[in-house]
């Protein structure tokens, strides 16, 4: 015998089932009056730096059916590539933008959209700088742990090209699944769960 | 969105997830996970800033009804009917360290196990002095508290004849956007938790016993409410004391 680490375990994840939006999003599940807005439902305002930008996109089963009850949350840096979060050392973040965005799908349709920000450019570990991205966090029905990916930005070319993060996708046919086609200041971004064109979720 | 005070914030990368303690993605005894599971292996990625930062919610956010699910949708003068609890507990990471600061938020059927939502076709009858959500924020010692209704257990389409055991749903968000997390916290001495295709789902049962909740008399308040207590583990974070860091990170 040794003695014992005694590390905890990680609660395990059980899926968010057709009904987060009660819990997560009560106004857009026609419970109102008990929060004054959803959580997340705004990321900017007048004073918010940064270009301001429109995200769109569905989420896709194995039968390229869209997903009409799962939810998504974002995080991404501000303008300058900083967090606002107490864990970000390197500066303060824009006072305006909180990062972070949280949007039902359609219940017919099975879009979402965030109206938010181009972020700036964050370090990797090593210190290159990474392309512009946005952290994605998707559950639903069916989904038994929430699915880590990111999205990156189809008119950044030369800073996707040296990406310390896409540069470690092996199949390199995959990379396309994490660039949102660009058009003008609109973006859109479809998550394959499954098929030809699954989406590179992460292990983060 | 607000610092925590006093503790020197942490950014070491977080542990790796022990993804054989949480269910896989593919569990065909869940019906809906066969067309929804990633089937091809999943990129491991070492925290980067992006992951080991997350979002931060204040107390500025929490209306004063927020953490009571008995009078927060309620009429006033009334309550919602049902089987009256305390459900408190504290978050914790896997170091066993308390985390403040954390936003809790939870979702639940009625007592009579009617969710409000207009998807929902169970016969049974909504509580109009029930919506079914509420929220909270850890205190400096990670310990969170609200009060609902029991939640009555309900049929739901998988097999001919699958119930879910009576649960709670809880989200929550630790200090970085890598321990986002949502699970269900289930009530001691409940038989029906072990026939639940969901909770199979996880292939550990020490797993499953972790989301058990403990009646917790020495709480329950006389005269009013039993107790409840569950705690949830997030994932904990590396030291950073021996991390090399590189020019410009
Ligand atoms: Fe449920």
């Amino acid at each position: 015998m040794v003695q014992s680490l005694g590390f905890l375990k990680e609660s395990a994840s059980q899926t968010a089932g057709p009904y987060v939006h009660i819990g997560l999003t009560p106004n857009f599940a026609s419970i109102g009056g008990v929060y004054e807005t959803d959580l997340g439902a705004t990321m900017v305002n007048d004073k918010t730096l940064g270009r301001r930008i429109t995200i769109s996109g569905r989420v896709l089963d194995g039968t390229g059916t869209p997903l009409r009850d799962a939810l998504i949350e974002i995080w991404q840096a501000d303008a300058s590539g900083l967090y606002n979060s107490p864990s970000e050392l390197r500066g303060s973040a824009d006072p305006n933008f909180a990062g972070w965005g949280r949007c039902p799908t359609h219940g017919e349709t099975g879009e979402y959209r965030f109206e938010t920000i181009k972020p700036g450019r964050a370090p990797f570990r090593d210190g290159r700088l990474m392309a512009p991205h946005i952290s994605f966090w998707i559950v639903a029905r069916g989904i038994n742990l929430g699915l880590n990916t990111r999205m990156y930005f189809g008119d950044e070319e030369t800073a996707n090209a040296e990406d310390p993060v896409l540069a470690r996708i092996e199949h390199r046919i995959r990379v396309p699944t994490l660039i949102a086609a660009a058009n003008g200041d609109t973006y859109r971004f479809d998550i394959h769960l499954q098929g030809e064109k699954e989406t590179v979720f992460f292990d983060i | 969105m607000t610092d925590l005070s006093n503790s020197k914030p942490e950014t070491g990368a977080f542990f790796p997830r022990d993804r054989l303690w949480h269910p896989p993605g593919l569990t065909p005894g869940y019906k809906t996970s066969v067309l929804r599971s990633p089937q091809k292996a999943l990129l491991s990625l070492d925290g980067t800033v992006s992951e080991i930062t997350g979002p931060v919610f204040g107390h500025s956010i929490l209306g004063e009804l927020d953490n009571d699910l008995i009078h927060n949708f309620a009429k006033s003068g009334e309550s919602a009917i049902g089987e009256r609890l305390v459900v408190h507990g504290r978050v914790l990471d896997e170091r066993g360290r308390p985390v403040p600061g954390a936003l809790l938020e939870f979702w639940q059927a009625n007592a009579g196990g009617r969710y409000r939502h207009k998807k929902e076709t169970y016969l049974a009858p909504l509580d109009p002095n029930f919506g079914g959500c509420g929220r909270t924020i850890t205190d400096a010692n990670g310990h969170y508290a609200f009060r609902t209704v029991k939640p009555g257990p309900y049929p739901w389409p998988n097999g001919v004849n699958d119930w879910r055991p009576a649960h709670i749903h809880f989200s929550v968000f630790g200090h970085g956007f890598a321990q986002r997390l949502i699970t269900q916290m289930y009530f001691e001495g409940d038989p029906m938790i072990w026939k639940c295709p969901i909770v199979q789902t996880i292939p550990d049962k020490a797993a499953i016993e972790q989301l058990v909740a403990a009646l917790d008399w020495g709480n329950t308040i006389p005269m009013d409410a039993r107790a409840y207590k569950f705690d949830i583990v997030l994932r904990g974070r590396r030291s950073t004391l021996f991390e090399n860091r590189m020019e410009g990170n």
